[in-house]
């Protein structure tokens, strides 16, 4: 309403050759939260080496943030996409624990990888599937469909088995087990998938039309309909990708502890969502990016090092992620608000 | 030009809600080449026609022709695909995404699957440049005004193999340059050969720009015509089906009352709100209409709030009844008797799913408290009356007010504001997008109110409706009133002048 009034020179047919620096606002304004959130893994870096007289900045510190957040990082991919359509999908802490149980089962049974590891990414897939037709087709707020989820993908999960079951697969044990070495860098084949997993959603969402329309939904789901794009397909494909990315963060996550447990990830989707909107994606969807879903992994990965280094109560990881995630949403708010009485 | 075949032709279209019919055998054609405009009062089936031409909305009966040949959308993605694009009163597009990407999405340029934005950018910039604008395909379509958004939504529309263009309303948020452009563009578009339906409310703009014109009424077609031989108020009259109701002549404020300060019921000096209005001084006196007029962006809906404690003062006073007051709050502003009724009803006025009872008795009992809660019987019989009293249709008390027409919905409005017996109102374009027999109906209505005593300050777009209603006229340009002229001394030229004199012209 503000711009309705405001008597400002129009940004329109008759504007001199705006300066690098307007240019550069003008296209990649919506960036800014994913560069406040590299700013903070930076302080967090050097904040970390300073409390630790010069123990922290080194290759294994952070070659460790990949090799225990990984899973974290698959998640986070899944869930920006869906986030970025405006939606949330809190079923993929306990999605993860069901394909991870799914998986150890199969495999104790006798069955070889190639049937256990599929069955595991479409047990996800199915699972965000049915969240996304309850969105789409009957209408059910995300916020309650993928609830629904939740609960179903805890429940599957013991019905699998009350007890933890051990994976002693040599091929899901080598995704963790293996350390493959770059100088004094470490990177584990599970570390390798979420970052292949980081590049191919990359990729799709920003040089695919499937891509765009994710963005275009966040931006304005009556527009985009009215645009002819195809919104019902995408957005139920977007909770199928979150599905589907908790499915694979359950292998990754079996990888790393050896065994499938129905109590595994409570409470995991929310750190997926706050390593979201940390890395820049508004809630609000339309705006954010994967890679700063990464970033926002790093941050909370760093966090809980940090804490871990200082030898100090896990309770603070908490207070200090849900502080941080305030700051961002108050920013994020900001820079909307200025967006709009910009208009 | 009739030997040449309609590329779009519509012949016994109805479509039904109901028992009502919406549209009732009406035929329509198009030719290629041609601005034609389709006009009615709100209610005669113009949105429900170009729905059905635009696959939004399915026909009951009648069939929709392309270049001869019979075809039938379901959606509006596949009226596109076949060349009819609409371009929407409201601005549908993602103000997240870059120009480019707005102008393409859906059909973005690809190589081997995968999108080029060098490529989108190119061809972005190819036809932004055919619509005159030196724009970055590349940045934020939000970060641009709306009215560089709305031509972005046109080269969106044109980008494609456009055969048939659809215009609704495409003007109603743009200032008198920009139409100056959109103009332009219309007329490149219809030399092209595109065939264009143009709708809007301002008959100047129909006038310069159509050539032929269907009206409709009630649903049905009144008749095709070819705008050099309408004359305007034949038009008008079809388009209202009776003789327009003669805005009442009312005794004017005599010059010594309007100067004479001590009877003024508000007045404001030197008032200014960052980013609006600098140094305005206004006087209003009782049973005065102040008609406020300027272009977009001149500060008249700045000069609105800070007169009804919307925006926050930079600096000035504002006295109403000779006290001062240091209004914070529209509640404020209220409890002393002023008013305002925003440019934007659906946004900022009426409560859409609400019934027409509950909105005109909102404000009421908003003033009253929770708990001094007014008797349903009696709220029923305090709507009924102001229902009664404005005309307002249908006469449905509960009603959702979303489903009216525009112009019923700014009566409820209105409703709403006079249940709370202000002193002063203040309209922030009351008339903006309804039809010309509701506007004349609300115009006689201010008349009406300022006879019996109400202060009036009207803000409108369009100069004919300032003149016609305002005692005098405060002038707007740069966010300062440059100048207030006694209505009878202006003319809808001279108002023009005063308005659209350009900046250098100060001191």
């Amino acid at each position: 309403m503000a711009a309705m009034t405001t008597a400002r020179p129009k940004s329109g047919p008759s504007e001199g050759r705006p300066s690098v620096v307007q240019t550069f606002l003008s296209r990649h304004g919506g960036m800014m939260p994913t560069f406040a959130a590299v700013a903070i893994l930076i302080l967090l870096f050097i904040g970390g080496e300073i409390f630790l007289r010069g123990d922290f900045i080194k290759p294994l510190t952070i070659s460790n943030l990949l090799i225990n957040y990984a899973y974290l990082l698959v998640l986070a991919v899944g869930m920006t996409f869906v986030i970025l359509t405006g939606g949330i999908d809190l079923s993929v802490g306990s999605v993860m624990a069901f394909t991870g149980m799914l998986g150890a089962k199969l495999l104790a049974d006798g069955l070889p990888v190639g049937i256990a590891v599929p069955a595991m990414l479409l047990g996800g897939a199915a699972i965000g599937l049915f969240i996304g037709i309850l969105v789409q087709y009957f209408g059910v707020q995300p916020f309650i469909a993928s609830l629904a989820g939740l609960f179903l993908g805890r429940g599957l999960a013991f019905i699998v088995s009350l007890n933890s079951i051990k994976v002693e697969d040599p091929a899901v044990l080598w995704l963790q087990s293996t350390r493959i070495k770059v100088g004094d860098w470490v990177i584990t084949p599970t570390g390798i998938i979420a970052l292949i997993t980081v590049a191919i959603a990359a990729f799709v969402l920003h040089l695919t039309r499937f891509g765009r329309t994710i963005y275009a939904i966040g931006g304005s789901e009556q527009s985009a309909r009215l645009m002819g794009l195809k919104v019902g397909r995408t957005k139920i494909a977007a909770y199928v990708i979150s599905g589907t990315c908790a499915g694979l963060a359950g292998l990754l996550l079996t990888a790393y502890s050896n065994a499938g447990y129905p109590r595994n990830g409570i409470g995991t989707e929310l750190d997926a969502i706050a390593a979201v909107v940390i890395g820049g994606t508004l809630l609000t969807g339309g705006r954010g990016y994967v890679l700063g879903s990464m970033i926002g992994v790093f941050v909370y990965g760093t966090i809980k090092t940090i804490i871990n280094f200082m030898g100090a109560e896990q309770a603070w990881m908490q207070i200090i992620v849900g502080s941080l995630l305030l700051l961002f949403i108050v920013v994020q708010r900001a820079i909307v608000a200025r967006a709009e009485g910009r208009r | 030009m009739d030997e040449v075949r309609p590329l779009l032709e519509l012949t016994g279209a109805t479509v039904r809600f109901g028992a009502d019919a919406a549209l009732d055998r009406v035929d329509f054609r198009l030719y290629p080449g041609e601005v034609h405009s389709l006009m009615g009062e709100n209610g005669a089936g113009k949105s429900t026609l170009i729905k059905a031409i635009t696959g939004a909305l399915a026909m009951d009966e009648g069939e929709l022709r392309l270049a001869g040949e019979r075809v039938s959308f379901a959606t509006p993605h596949e009226a596109q695909a076949s060349g009819i694009s609409t371009v929407y009163q409201e601005i549908e597009l993602l103000p997240n995404l870059s120009v480019a990407e707005n102008v393409f999405l859906g059909r973005e340029p690809r190589r081997g699957g995968v999108v080029s934005r060098r490529l989108m950018r190119e061809r972005a910039a190819a036809v932004l440049e055919d619509l005159g604008l030196t724009l970055d395909p590349a940045s934020l379509l939000g970060t641009h005004s709306v009215a560089v958004q709305q031509l972005v939504a046109i080269a969106r529309a044109i980008s494609a193999d456009v055969r048939v263009l659809v215009l609704d309303e495409p003007t109603s948020s743009l200032d008198l340059d920009e139409v100056a452009e959109l103009f332009r563009v219309i007329r490149e578009l219809k030399a092209r050969g595109v065939a264009i339906l143009f709708v809007s409310h301002f008959l100047d703009q129909v006038y310069e720009l159509a050539d032929r014109i269907t009206v409709l009424r009630d649903g049905e077609l009144v008749g095709e015509y070819l705008t050099g031989e309408l004359l305007r108020i034949d038009l008008v009259q079809k388009m209202l089906g009776r003789e327009i109701g003669e805005v009442r002549a009312r005794g004017r404020v005599s010059e010594d009352d309007a100067e004479d300060g001590s009877a003024a019921v508000l007045r404001a000096r030197g008032v200014s709100v960052a980013h609006g209005v600098a140094g305005a001084d206004v006087d209003l006196a009782e049973g005065e209409v102040l008609g406020v007029a300027g272009l977009l962006g001149s500060g008249r809906t700045s000069l609105a709030h800070a007169l009804t404690g919307v925006a926050h003062l930079e600096s000035g006073v504002i006295r109403i009844e000779s006290t001062d007051a240091r209004l914070d709050s529209p509640r404020h502003a209220i409890s002393l008797g002023v008013v305002y009724s925003s440019e934007n009803r659906r946004r900022d006025g009426i409560v859409a799913e609400l019934s027409v009872v509950d909105n005109i008795t909102l404000a009421l009992q908003s003033e009253r408290g929770v708990f001094r809660r007014i008797p349903p019987a009696r709220r029923r019989e305090l709507a009924a009356s102001w229902v009664d009293a404005l005309d307002i249709r249908p006469p449905d008390l509960d009603r959702p007010v979303g489903t009216l027409s525009g112009g019923n919905q700014q009566k409820v409005l209105l409703a709403r504001l006079l249940a709370l017996s202000p002193r002063v109102l203040v309209l922030d374009e009351p008339t903006r997008g309804i039809d010309v027999g509701a506007k004349v109906e609300i115009q006689n209505l201010v008349s009406e109110l300022a006879d019996n005593g109400m202060s009036v300050v009207f803000i409108s777009a369009e100069l004919e409706e300032v003149l016609r209603v305002g005692d005098r006229v405060a002038v707007m340009r740069d966010g300062r009133i440059v100048e207030t002229v006694a209505a009878a001394d202006l003319t809808t030229d001279s108002l023009l002048a005063l308005v659209a004199q350009p900046g250098e012209g100060e001191d």
